[in-house]
């Protein structure tokens, strides 16, 4: 991130904007743009605002100015639109730091390489040291957009021994009509600037998404993605609202992690799959739960 | 010739374009809007389908948008409108002098299908297409040759922060007009657009093949006149939508609106 602030700088840029859901994107942003006195503008899903209210108050803490988007179900995709209409209107001071492995190319690209730090990581002397082995013969992550998804198999694509899990929000359910499980209801369409997978009705209006997790609650999904579903490199799974509640609550308890509710989708992922003792399964648990705890105090049973 | 080329042969200079939205305020409004529009001056209707995340939309259209979506809009309805829209035995024609172009967002056209959409666009006597969001490298490669098969103009849109090179590279796939955003803005927007006079001065000297009109942030005469100074005509939006939205009768209310702009 400190390498995009500088990258937006030597831009000459004075403006910085961002899109996010779940907030990640966003204090990550306010945190650069503080650290090199930059102006700078995120977009909020107004949904968003409300449950990931701890989040807010970082940005703001951080000198950001947060703007609700008020459009469509009030989430990602909205903060989204509203972020690319901001720069369509500031092209010159304005650079816009997009969170998501999506948008016009390049964005999906440059985001994957950014985020591909986390698979780089995986890779390290640390899993030899732990495991004894060079490489995991799984890796598991949440998809919304699918930037944390994108880090986490980016290092990986090329090993065929590598089965890489990709976990989206199933939302109520699949045929509820709420719903975040774009690869299992979508089709090709366009979406902020890239042909992907889109959760659309037949004219080709896109449909409002929804999911538990603010991270997760988009229509679309990265070209890249599109491309591992399609071609099958990568295994899509779905968990729904409540499943990913309990293996949040059940991580807790097991491990002493509160992971944050996208993350939450991806440990679900393991009471759906068939292991045996060899196999050596990373997970990418992409947030912590902190932010979410108002909607886990909702449900949880003490 | 096409026919937007013949008009801008003919006319040459303060072109004026009118935007409105396809199912908007009511389902059925299209195309009484449309026999408005032509009546009260009009040369060209620029008739937009609506979508449900127009992100070259300022708060305006995309409210105009979401309530011909809610009122039932599609394509698919649109073009049943529009079927014998300029020769309709009884008084719903629109007739055969106003050029009419659809605009739209690339999504809902592809799952339309890009060469259905065409072929009926043209079957019905839509004279070009405007999609903002449509790359120039896939329509060269490939929906290019598809829109000249139907006879369509295709207009692609320009900004100040377009460079010379690419202006150049639109201006050679473009057939009709070009269409210079006034500044960098969505739709709609309060900034003004005299500040492009140096962008507007700018085409001129480029020598274009095609005549240019200018959009967004057009809304009453003094912005018309301004544009038409260096442009040879304009397109209004936003500022039409809004005068419909209060309005019990769109005859009367694009009467008033227009013959503010023609100053007549």
């Amino acid at each position: 991130m400190l390498l995009v602030g500088a990258g937006a700088e030597r831009l000459g840029k004075k403006r910085i904007i961002a899109e996010t859901g779940a907030g990640q994107h966003g204090v990550a942003t306010a945190t650069v743009c503080a650290l090199k006195g930059m102006e700078c503008i995120v977009y909020m899903g107004e949904k968003d605002m409300e449950r990931q209210a701890p989040n807010v108050a970082r940005m703001k803490m951080l000198g950001a100015t947060v703007i609700p988007a008020t459009s469509g179900s009030k989430t990602l995709k909205d903060a989204t639109n509203e972020a690319i209409r901001d720069w369509i209107n500031n092209p010159g001071d304005t650079h816009y730091i997009i969170g998501g492995v999506v948008g016009p190319h390049p964005y999906p690209d440059m985001v994957a390489r950014f985020q591909s730090v986390i698979s780089e990581e995986m890779k390290s002397w640390q899993f030899f040291e732990k495991t004894g082995n060079n490489l995991p013969t799984h890796v598991i992550a949440c998809v919304g957009g699918g930037s944390n998804a994108a880090g986490a198999f980016y290092h990986f694509l090329n090993e065929p021994s590598v089965q890489l899990i990709a976990v989206e929000a199933a939302g109520e359910g699949m045929s509820s009509g709420k719903t975040a499980a774009t690869t299992q209801l979508g089709t090709p369409g366009i979406l902020h600037g890239s042909k992907n997978l889109l959760m659309q009705t037949e004219d080709g209006q896109v449909v409002e998404p929804h999911s538990i997790s603010a991270g997760l609650d988009y229509p679309g999904i990265g070209p890249l993605h599109a491309y591992l579903f399609e071609s099958g490199r990568a295994t899509f799974l779905s968990a729904t609202d409540d499943e990913a509640l309990a293996a949040a609550f059940e991580l807790a308890k097991l491990e002493g992690i509160i992971p944050a509710l996208e993350s939450a989708h991806t440990l679900h992922a393991l009471t759906m799959m068939k292991w045996v003792q060899e196999d050596i399964v990373i997970i990418c648990l992409s947030g912590r739960g902190d932010k979410d705890l108002s909607t886990y105090m909702k449900h949880i049973s003490l | 010739m096409n026919r937007i080329q013949k008009l801008f042969a003919l006319k040459g200079r303060n072109i004026l374009n009118i935007y409105c939205t396809a199912g908007y305020p009511h389902l059925e409004s299209t195309i009484e809007i449309m026999k408005a529009l032509q009546q009260y001056g009009a040369d060209i209707i620029e008739l937009g389908m609506p979508y449900s995340d127009p992100l070259a939309d300022g708060p305006v259209i995309q409210r105009s948008s979401s309530i011909a979506l809610a009122n039932g809009m599609s394509i698919k309805k649109l073009f049943e409108q529009l079927k014998d829209f300029r020769r309709r035995p009884s008084s719903g024609s629109v007739g055969e002098a106003v050029r009419v172009i659809l605009m739209g967002y690339m999504n809902s056209v592809l799952q339309y299908g890009f060469e259905k959409f065409c072929a009926d666009a043209a079957a019905v006597g839509i004279d070009g297409l405007i999609l903002p969001d449509f790359p120039e490298y896939e329509f060269e490669i490939e929906y290019g040759a598809i829109v000249n098969k139907y006879n369509l103009d295709f207009i692609f849109l320009i900004t100040p922060e377009t460079s010379d090179e690419r202006i150049k590279k639109l201006d050679s796939l473009s057939s009709g007009f070009l269409y210079a955003v006034s500044s960098s803005y969505t739709t709609g927007s309060d900034k003004k657009p005299g500040s492009a006079k140096g962008y507007l001065r700018k085409l001129k000297s480029l020598r274009l093949k095609n005549p240019v009109l200018v959009g967004f942030g057009i809304k009453d005469k003094a912005s018309f006149d301004a544009a038409c100074q260096w442009a040879e005509g304009a397109i209004i939006g936003s500022a039409y939508i809004k005068s419909l939205e209060n309005s019990p009768n769109v005859n009367a209310a694009t009467k008033s609106f227009l013959s503010s702009k023609r100053g007549a």
